[in-house]
């Protein structure tokens, strides 16, 4: 019974740490979202949103999310599963993840010298004579530099859940006549679909938040959800407006979890 | 057609510089059921895999159907394996799972609900084709496994230790289901196990592993009564062990006495080792024993007693009886001219089949 008691005290800071740093900051969200500019009581933030303007926003998140995330799968799967099967399986891993420490900004700020018009592609494009090329500033760098920074996200649950299949099964999928492409498609790739969900979550729910990205990268032609949001409580400082986006995006993201975690059963 | 199946020609496996089958050649003929025996790290899930196609010979051939299997990968090979931990597709359910193989080969829908609902009808699970593998118990996947092994028809069928991971009541169960399975169907049977008594039990042949070599192979009654060397003495039962020398023909000494035996073919007081089956000691009184032997421990085994004695040359003698003595007494052994079996030291299984027809013709 004292250990229990001991336990609950031992949670307080935790506690503590969750209502003033998360369960607030939500509540004031909300409240804000119902503020005019001015400070008054409205539901026309809300009406706004159903706006084409921000009808385009909230598909551009959705459309980009999707692609960055699809993007990530694509290139990610067979790296997870090409990880799983070397030798030494640390050190990839290890190389995967060390990128990931490095901040956010500078890694951003590392493609703007890479893609740049004075930076070492468009130095080659010049030397095999394609000419120089505008690489930033449009969809395809935020797509590039998006999945870049998300795709460990990817791979580590996919890697997780091909490591978790128990070798006999392949062994068994061999033995029963299934070549290697078909014991792909009818064991490991099943098996690998609660990995994916899991990945599925962890790149394309951040992915539609992104601001600085589609600022520094695409030059603002990309302009999500989390553009607003920033845009609204840094600039234009209707601050109601940016809390409605906010808890749009907070719904949306609770319906993401809730429908991949039911595939995930 | 010829009647081998399985033609394993010096065939070596190694690892780095583990030796893990050394020069092994045998036939495995049609419509038998086989069992390789050994310890573990003998070799025999070597073999088991050399077959499937899993891993590859370092040297020597495999045939299949005498034809040389070396490059040809498992998928494409005339044989189903059932895995000592099944091996079962969580994401399938049961019907899923024993049409996994059907479906591989793009057999039509119909033909397949028939030969699925036949092979879990033959290992009476007719009634669970729509379960989930999770909730399905040890043994019923276990029938399952081996549904999803002979649906596809194959030859063969390998088992490796496939009852290892059942109880003792469900695994003697599984052992008479898996003797009329095989019965049944006709198909051949290669089962790998470490279980002498299972071994014993199920199979036509058996072979002896140990340290990557057959030490010997033959009828289960073959290999009980007239083991070739120390460790199959050992491994297959309870035995009495000593050393001794051969008189002459049919006259065996040991335990400083000369006793009438049925052996042949040795050379005059060659030293040999002497085995004795402990069911094949009778007890009698010290006056009357042919040995005399006090009596060191004694267990209960439910079906007879188990009595440790020594004699007066600090041999030991276990004795199975259903009689029982008392601790410390002093009992004789009688046992007859057939109970004495004789050992020629480092024979090897040619040489020993060579002298046993020699003096039998």
């Amino acid at each position: 019974m004292k250990n229990n008691r001991f336990a609950r005290l031992a949670l307080i800071p935790y506690a503590l740490w969750i209502v003033i740093f998360v369960v607030a900051p939500l509540v004031l969200i909300a409240y804000n979202s119902f503020l005019d500019i001015e400070g008054h009581f409205t539901f026309a933030n809300y009406g706004k949103l159903l706006s084409p303007v921000y009808m385009k926003m909230m598909f551009n998140s959705f459309f980009y999310s999707l692609i960055v995330t699809a993007v990530s799968l694509l290139v990610g799967y067979p790296v997870a599963y090409f990880i799983s099967r070397t030798k030494h399986k640390g050190l990839w891993l290890i190389l995967l993840i060390l990128p990931s420490w490095i901040n956010l900004l500078l890694k951003t700020y590392a493609f703007l010298g890479i893609l740049g018009t004075a930076g070492p592609i468009n130095a080659f494009l010049e030397v095999i004579g394609v000419g120089g090329q505008q690489l930033l500033f449009n969809d395809f760098s935020f797509v590039l530099v998006s999945t870049y920074i998300f795709i460990p996200f990817m791979i580590l649950p996919v890697y997780n859940a091909i490591e978790k299949i128990n070798p006999s099964l392949i062994y068994a999928s061999r033995d029963l006549g299934a070549s290697n492409w078909k014991t792909f498609q009818r064991v490991i790739f099943p098996l690998t679909t609660d990995g994916i969900m899991s990945g599925f979550q962890l790149v394309f729910i951040p992915t539609l938040s992104l601001f600085m990205i589609t600022r520094l990268i695409a030059g603002n032609r990309v302009i999500t959800l989390g553009t607003a949001i920033e845009q609204h409580f840094l600039v234009t400082q209707d601050w109601g407006m940016g809390a409605a986006i906010a808890v749009v995006l907070i719904l949306v993201m609770a319906i993401v979890m809730f429908a991949t975690r039911k595939i995930i059963k | 057609m010829s009647n081998t199946i399985i033609r394993f020609e010096n065939v070596t496996k190694a690892y780095d510089d583990t030796v893990v089958l050394n020069n092994v050649n045998f036939e495995i003929e049609r419509g038998k059921f086989y069992t390789l025996l050994g310890p573990s790290g003998c070799g025999k899930t070597t073999i088991l895999r050399l077959i499937a196609g899993f891993i590859q010979p370092t040297s020597g051939k495999v045939f299949i159907d005498d034809k040389c299997v070396n490059t040809i990968p498992a998928h494409l090979r005339p044989v189903n394996t059932v895995f000592q931990d099944y091996a079962l597709f969580p994401h399938l359910n049961v019907f899923e799972n024993v049409a996994f193989g059907l479906r591989i080969q793009k057999v039509k829908e119909a033909e397949v609900k028939e030969r699925v609902a036949n092979a879990l009808k033959f290992v009476n699970l007719e009634e669970y084709q729509t379960r989930e593998i999770s909730e399905m118990s040890g043994g019923q996947r276990q029938r399952v496994a081996i549904a999803r092994a002979i649906v596809n028809r194959p030859q063969l069928v390998l088992l490796d230790e496939p009852l290892s991971a059942l109880d003792l009541k469900l695994r003697t169960e599984m052992q008479y289901e898996l003797r009329e399975l095989q019965q049944r169907l006709g198909i051949t049977f290669v089962f790998v196990t470490h279980d002498q008594e299972e071994a014993l039990a199920l199979s036509d042949e058996i072979f002896v592993l140990n340290k990557g070599i057959i030490q010997q192979s033959g009828t289960p009654t073959d290999i009980y009564d007239e083991p070739i060397n120390r460790f199959v003495a050992d491994f297959i039962g309870e035995s009495n062990i000593v050393d001794g020398f051969m008189l002459e023909d049919n006259l065996v000494s040991f335990a400083n006495r000369s006793f009438e035996c049925v052996d042949q073919g040795f050379n005059q007081n060659e030293p040999v080792e002497v085995i004795i089956r402990p069911e094949d000691l009778e007890i009698t009184t010290a006056e009357l024993g042919k040995i005399t032997v006090q009596v060191d421990s004694i267990l209960f085994r439910g079906v007879h007693y188990e009595m440790s004695c020594y004699d007066e040359f600090k041999n030991e003698w276990l004795v199975h009886s259903t009689k029982k003595v008392d601790v410390n007494s002093k009992i004789g052994l009688n046992f007859g001219p057939e109970a004495i079996h004789i050992m020629r030291l480092g024979e090897t299984e040619a040489e020993f089949d060579k002298r046993l027809e020699a003096y039998e013709e």
